[in-house]
């Protein structure tokens, strides 16, 4: 099946697997390694809902091959919990301000505000839309959105003074 | 075995990953046709996962190093194909050197796919809306173009054919776009606005403009280019022809922009009508070489 043998570290673990090449990264995270936190959306490249980091930055995983992520250091949805499995602070923050209503776009939304607040713990307004500009909400809740990336990062800012 | 699932959306091909230009260059040739370069991945990837593109091969170039990178001579700014949208809009030889090119590659998508666009994949691909190819029109970029009997250098004027038809042939690898490095001296300025349905979509019509003064604030070159209104983007040259050697106001340029209706054929589609398109190209093409004027005096 023309497989090839690939390592990569996901949340800070490392993985080895053989992957046909054809396989889109967002399948191969979901399918093969059931990690299925970064959801299925347009599939095209529009919606956001997969987005994961790639070293660090963030991209859509249904616009990658699995086998171009060999090497590389992948951060998905569940990456951004406490190491006890708990919430972590920006997940936290999004159940505090409502930050979610059906949850579908919610993994996407979480790893753009991740890459934001990684970059700058005071953002301003348009930082954040302009963060989030690439990630669709159907049920058209930006407003809460907005503001529980606000409160994580009031948060992030108290918890490092 | 796949755990969970199982379909996969992309037919299957054969995966080659390039460690050198030659490499990619050879697998091109061998490809006869049938073997397609990934860089990016943002526009190939739906086609794959679609079965609208079904290649034999795909040619993977995103670990050679050479086809990454900014590089300022003294002469042209050279941006080698690979480099990331991302990496070019935070480079200060773009910023500085570069400054249209920047505007346009703002409203390029969104941080997720910039970060792994390319500015050759944008160039590859010329969609007639898209930015990139736009803004280098307008630029007078050249493409320098790689297959196994050498190197060819192509002006964008000559290089965009249709709808996602260009002057490189199958064979040929993207290696870089040139772009002529103006005086520091110089007084240009550069526009450029879009209509589009959310930011970060492609363009429904955009104008790029870039503008130079002389000391008086004569126009001493103009650059004025529209996309999403043909099959390729047009340069308007009966328009820049005459903004040259006068000074420019809004009145001026008002009096060039039927140039843009004789030169362009706009169709309908689901996004606009023909006649919305003819219209918003005036407009996008006038408040893009108003901005330019105005920083040129600056």
């Amino acid at each position: 099946m023309n497989k090839r043998e690939m390592t990569l570290t996901i949340n800070g673990k490392a993985y080895a697997r053989a992957v046909e090449p054809r396989v889109s990264l967002l399948d191969f995270l979901r399918d093969d390694l059931g990690l299925s936190g970064t959801h299925v959306g347009c599939e095209h490249g529009v919606c956001g809902a997969c987005s994961i980091l790639f070293d660090s930055v963030p991209i859509r995983a249904c616009l990658m091959l699995a086998v171009q992520a060999d090497g590389h250091d992948i951060t998905t949805v569940e990456g951004l919990c406490d190491e006890d499995g708990a919430p972590g602070v920006l997940q936290e923050a999004f159940q505090d301000a409502h930050g979610m209503q059906c949850g579908y776009c919610t993994p996407g939304m979480l790893i753009s505000a991740q890459a934001l607040l990684a970059q700058n713990d005071d953002p301003g307004l348009e930082e954040i839309k302009e963060a989030i500009g690439g990630n669709l909400c159907r049920c058209t809740g930006y407003v809460q959105i907005i503001e529980s990336i606000q409160l994580a990062a009031r948060r992030l800012r108290e918890a490092g003074q | 075995m796949r755990e969970i699932g199982g379909e996969v959306k992309a037919a299957k091909f054969d995966y080659i990953l390039a460690r050198s230009i030659e490499e990619a260059v050879q697998s091109l040739e061998k490809g006869g046709g049938e073997a397609v370069i990934i860089a990016g991945g943002q526009t190939l990837m739906p086609l794959l996962a679609m079965r609208l593109a079904r290649p034999a091969t795909v040619i993977d170039i995103n670990g050679i190093t050479a086809l990454s990178g900014i590089e300022a001579g003294e002469h042209e700014v050279v941006i080698k194909a690979c480099t990331r949208q991302a990496m070019a809009l935070a480079s200060p030889l773009v910023q500085t050197h570069l400054p249209l090119l920047a505007k346009a590659i703002a409203r390029v998508g969104h941080q997720q796919t910039r970060n792994r666009g390319t500015v050759g994949g944008s160039l590859a691909h010329a969609d007639p809306a898209s930015e990139i190819p736009l803004a280098a029109l307008a630029m007078d970029a050249r493409i320098s173009l790689r297959s196994v009997a050498g190197v060819r250098q192509v002006a964008l004027t000559d290089y965009f054919l249709g709808p996602m038809m260009t002057a490189r042939a199958d064979d040929e690898l993207m290696l870089s776009v040139h772009f002529s490095r103006q005086p520091s001296q110089a007084r240009i300025g550069t526009g450029f606005h879009e209509v589009s349905e959310r930011r970060g979509d492609f363009a429904v019509v955009a104008a790029a403009a870039q503008v130079q003064l002389d000391a008086n604030g004569v126009c001493t070159t103009a650059a004025l280019a529209v996309g999403g209104v043909d099959g390729v983007p047009r340069r308007i040259n009966g328009l820049e022809a005459q903004l040259l050697g006068s000074r420019i106001d809004q009145d001026s340029i008002r009096a060039t922009l039927p140039e843009i209706a004789n030169a362009i054929t706009p169709g309908d589609d689901q996004h606009a009508s023909a006649a919305y398109r003819r219209r918003v190209a005036g407009v996008l093409a006038e408040r893009a070489l108003l901005e330019a004027i105005a920083e040129a005096a600056q």
